[in-house]
């Protein structure tokens, strides 16, 4: 008997890589030469467009699950909590204390094993992380999971089991195709995210967050945080002087104000 | 040390930020191999070598015909495993960033991004990169072999030194995985416009305009001041407006005298694409956004009130100066 065609989403299982990032005033601690996270924390706004991209695909199908995946300390999962407020339907948070510091290396491995024993049919990546700067992870993890890649992704349509994705590049857009399971990232143009609803937030609570270590996923501790990275810091800096540079709060003359300026520099 | 840098081609030329990357890496002081990985692409090597390559491998294979990282992560890892290359240096793009970090994972290496610097001290390679939307320098390092680094555009000019290299084919061998995704349109420009490269007054709009209705209000200033319109990638992504109008990373570079910038941020990657202005004027209702880092001239409001008026301002001014009659 032939099997029918998949069509968009029906029934295919969704993860999204995401991470949890400090709300405002960031700053790095000069003595561990990390990020501080003591602060508010709040899930990385990239990747709320690939949460929404998950529950577009999902739409109205029961058999169709989103799960998001996670590294990150214990309390990441009150930001985390936002996406199944959305409508994510589950989080898988990998919080251990060996893992703090991890670099690409060592994040895309733990990453890796726990989205192998998840097994989704599409990996979905935000296009950047807002407090590294980082836009690369989805490479790494599709190379340790051995599965095709698509980046950058503008708009995206999955159909028969095949994801095709158009993105933008240096010289214009390209039409890229991969068969399910794939990793993609998008790009947030993709989709503006949804407001987590009253219900939603209410429900939220009640959706499974489940906790693992690195040896619940037999990472070994050589591999994870300081210990498994390749790259480190050696000093925080202050930036290159730039010109001076002004900046006024509109009082209704910021147009007048800009004129004069214009005048000043011999702009207009 | 010995260095590989990847040089990334687009219609039968290496591009100039690779080429600068290459030129770094000469003045680093050893000797440089480049890796070029595509179909037909033989004629680059010349040009490698006299940009400061003093060997160039060459991947050149149909399999590698379409732009996508993962046949040149395989590639370039069976070049780094055979020649032991301690150091691959890539001018970041979007095809180089998915290149670097697929090896990144597959050599377990350290990659370190978006730098705009690199030093040799005491025989360490350290890099240097921008963070916290440029707000703090960081000095990054490698802990093992090979450095991987993604330099920032724009960051190294190329220095062309005329030399000349040894020319080596490499075989491909792809793994199964890595041939999956395929490219079916590629590079497609989606509609023309004018150049905003040679303009000297740039308007430009982003996503805090709040629709593409509000272009109207920078089509209008651009016109009083007698510049062109520009915009956003995320604009042009969602469809506001032409991509051949796009400034950034992944558009076009500029300098104009002026850029005005209304409801922009300002990230890395729109920076990039026209720090080097002369006067820089930024209008965004939000307070902390990046731009006013850089802007000359900053102001924190709502330029749907302030746009329409400074049109106002500068059409009244242009009258003064031209009377009529």
């Amino acid at each position: 008997m032939d099997i029918p065609p998949i069509e968009s989403g029906a029934g295919m299982k969704i993860a999204v890589c995401a991470k949890v990032v400090p709300e405002q005033a960031r700053r790095i601690d000069p003595e561990t030469k990390r990020l501080d996270r003591s602060g508010e924390q709040t899930l990385n706004p990239f990747d709320a467009n690939a949460v929404e991209e998950a529950l577009r695909l999902k739409g109205d199908d029961a058999g169709a699950e989103v799960v998001l995946v996670s590294l990150g300390p214990e309390r990441s999962l009150d930001a985390l909590r936002k996406a199944l407020a959305m409508g994510a339907d589950r989080v898988v948070l990998v919080a251990d204390e060996a893992a703090a510091g991890s670099d690409l290396v060592a994040s895309s491995y733990a990453l890796a094993q726990v989205l192998e024993r998840e097994g989704a049919d599409l990996i979905l990546f935000g296009q950047q992380a807002n407090d590294s700067d980082g836009a690369v992870m989805w490479a790494a993890v599709a190379d340790r999971l051995r599965r095709p890649l698509i980046s950058q992704v503008a708009e995206l349509t999955v159909s028969d089991g095949t994801l095709r994705g158009k993105r933008q590049t240096e010289f214009g857009y390209d039409v890229i195709e991969a068969p399910l399971p794939v990793a993609v990232a998008v790009s947030d143009a993709i989709n503006e995210p949804r407001y987590p609803s009253l219900k939603g937030i209410m429900g939220a609570k009640k959706k499974p967050q489940q906790t693992l270590s690195l040896s619940d996923l037999g990472v070994d501790a050589d591999r994870a945080g300081e210990a498994g990275s390749r790259t480190e810091v050696y000093a925080i800096g202050e930036p290159p002087p730039r010109g001076e540079t002004q900046r006024i709060d509109d009082d209704g003359t910021g147009a007048e104000k800009i004129v004069e300026f214009l005048l000043e520099r011999k702009a207009l | 040390m010995s260095t590989l840098v990847f040089l990334e081609h687009h219609e039968g030329e290496l591009q100039k930020d690779s080429l600068g990357v290459l030129g770094k890496a000469a003045q680093l002081g050893d000797d440089v191999s480049a890796l070029i990985a595509g179909s037909g692409v033989e004629g680059l090597a010349a040009q490698a070598a006299r940009f400061g390559a003093s060997k160039v491998y060459l991947a050149d294979d149909p399999a590698l015909a379409a732009p996508l990282p993962q046949p040149r992560v395989d590639v370039a890892a069976d070049l780094i495993r055979r020649h032991g290359f301690d150091t691959v240096l890539f001018g970041a793009t979007v095809l180089t960033a998915d290149v670097a970090a697929g090896l990144a994972a597959r050599l377990d290496a350290g990659l370190n991004w978006d730098l705009v610097e690199l030093t040799q001290e005491n025989g360490k390679l350290v890099g240097k990169r921008p963070a916290l939307d440029d707000t703090v320098y960081v000095d990054v390092g490698w802990k093992s072999e090979p450095r991987l680094a993604l330099i920032r555009t724009g960051t190294f000019e190329p220095v062309e030194s005329g030399g000349e290299a040894g020319v080596e084919q490499v075989d491909v061998q792809l793994q199964d995985f890595s041939t999956l995704a395929t490219m079916v349109e590629q590079a497609h420009e989606e509609s023309e416009g004018p150049s905003i490269e040679e303009a000297d007054v740039i308007v430009a709009g982003g996503r805090g305009l709040g629709g593409p209705e509000n272009f109207a209000l920078i089509e209008e200033l651009a016109k009083a001041l007698g510049g062109a319109v520009a915009a956003t990638r995320a604009v042009v992504d969602a469809g506001w407006y032409p991509y051949s109008a796009q400034v950034g990373q992944t558009g076009k570079t500029v300098s104009p005298r002026l850029y005005v910038a209304l409801g922009i941020s300002g990230a890395i990657q729109h920076k990039v694409g026209m720090q080097g202005s002369n006067v820089i004027v930024a209008i965004n209702k939000d307070p902390n956004a990046p731009i006013f880092e850089y802007a000359d001239l900053g102001v924190v409001g709502d330029l749907h009130q302030i746009v329409p008026k400074l049109t106002e301002l500068v059409n009244a001014k242009n009258a003064a100066h031209f009377p009529r009659g």
